[in-house]
C-alpha cells in the first residue's frame, strides 16, 4: 500500500520534470542553454518513472523482481545521458553554432584561437629549417 | 598510473559483469547463477583490456564507502539542479546569463576526469563542452565569476574531494 502511493509519488515527479524540460525547450535562446534544462531535467524525470515504477510494482503486482531491473535502466541513463549531450554540444561548437548574443564570456574560442596560432607559427619555423 | 596484473583486472571485469547479471535476472536460482558466471567468465576474457586499468584496487574499502557517500550527496545536487532549471524556466523574464567558462581539475585519471565531466553536466547550470588535459571548458548558465580560479572553486571543487579518494 505504502509503495504504491511512494511509486505514484515518483513517477508524478518525473513527468513535471519531463514537462520543464520541454518547456525549456522551447524559453530558452540558443542550442546551448536548450540543452542544459533538456539533458537535466530529462534524466531526473527518467529517473523518477523508472524508478517509481518499480517500487509502485511491489505493491501493485506484488513482484520485487521489477525493481532491480528498473534500478539496472536508471544507472545505464544516469551514466548515458551526460556523455550524450556532452557529444551534441561539443558537435554544436564544433560545426559553428553561435552563442546566444547574451553571452558574456568564451574562453573556448580564446583557447581554440591560441592554438591555432601555435601551430601557425610552429609550422613557419618548421618551413624556416628546412 | 601503472596497470595491475593481468589476473586482478580479469577478476575485477567478472565481478563487475556478474553483479550486473544479478541485477538483470533479480533470482537466486542456481542454475541461473551458474549460466550468469559462464557467461561472464567468456566476456571478461574478451573485454577486460579496456575495461580496467587498476583491476581489485578498485574495491577498496575506503573507495567504495566514499562511493556510497557520494550518492546521496551527488543526488542532492541533481535535485537542486533541477529546481534551479525550473525557476529559470518559469520565470517570466529568463534570467539567464550564459558563457563558456574554463576550469582547472586536479584528477589525473581518466575514469576519474569522466565521472567529473559527468557531475558537472548534471549539477546546476553547468554543462562541460570539451576537456583538454587538465582544462575543462563548461556552459555555464548564470556565469558569476569568468575567471579560471573563481569558476574552479564554484563548479569542480565540491566534487572533487570525492573523486579524488574514488578514482585516484
Amino acid at each position: 500500500m505504502i509503495s504504491e502511493i511512494i511509486g505514484e509519488f515518483l513517477v508524478l515527479f518525473g513527468t513535471i520534470f519531463y514537462f520543464l524540460s520541454s518547456l525549456g525547450l522551447i524559453r530558452m535562446p540558443d542550442v546551448y542553454n536548450r540543452m542544459q534544462t533538456a539533458t537535466k531535467s530529462a534524466t531526473l524525470g527518467s529517473l523518477g518513472v523508472i524508478i517509481g515504477v518499480g517500487i509502485w510494482a511491489i505493491g501493485h503486482v506484488g513482484s520485487y523482481a521489477w525493481l532491480p531491473k528498473t534500478f539496472v535502466i536508471a544507472v545505464f541513463l544516469l551514466l548515458t545521458n551526460p556523455i550524450s549531450a556532452h557529444a551534441l554540444i561539443r558537435a554544436a561548437y564544433k560545426s559553428g553554432i553561435p552563442l546566444w548574443e547574451g553571452s558574456i564570456v568564451d574562453k573556448y574560442r580564446e583557447y581554440l584561437e591560441k592554438e591555432e596560432g601555435k601551430e601557425e607559427v610552429s609550422d613557419e619555423t618548421k618551413e624556416g629549417e628546412q | 598510473m601503472e596497470k595491475a596484473s593481468k589476473i586482478s583486472r580479469y577478476l575485477y571485469t567478472v565481478i563487475v559483469l556478474f553483479v550486473i547479471w544479478l541485477f538483470l535476472t533479480s533470482s537466486l536460482d542456481p542454475q541461473e547463477l551458474t549460466i550468469g558466471l559462464l557467461f561472464s567468465i567468456i566476456i571478461g576474457a574478451l573485454t577486460y583490456e579496456v575495461f580496467t586499468e587498476r583491476g581489485l584496487a578498485n574495491l577498496h574499502p575506503r573507495r567504495i564507502a566514499y562511493a556510497i557517500a557520494y550518492i546521496p550527496y551527488f543526488l542532492w545536487a541533481m535535485i537542486m539542479a533541477n529546481l534551479d532549471v525550473a525557476y529559470r524556466v518559469l520565470h517570466p523574464k529568463r534570467p539567464i546569463n550564459p558563457g563558456i567558462v574554463e576550469c582547472k581539475t586536479v584528477l589525473k585519471n581518466n575514469a576519474g576526469k569522466l565521472a567529473l565531466a559527468n557531475s558537472i553536466t548534471l549539477t546546476p547550470g553547468t554543462i562541460t563542452l570539451d576537456v583538454k588535459g587538465d582544462r575543462y571548458f563548461i556552459h555555464w548558465i548564470d556565469v558569476k565569476d569568468a575567471s579560471v580560479e573563481g569558476a574552479s572553486d564554484n563548479i569542480t571543487r565540491p566534487f572533487e574531494k570525492f573523486l579524488k579518494v574514488i578514482f585516484e
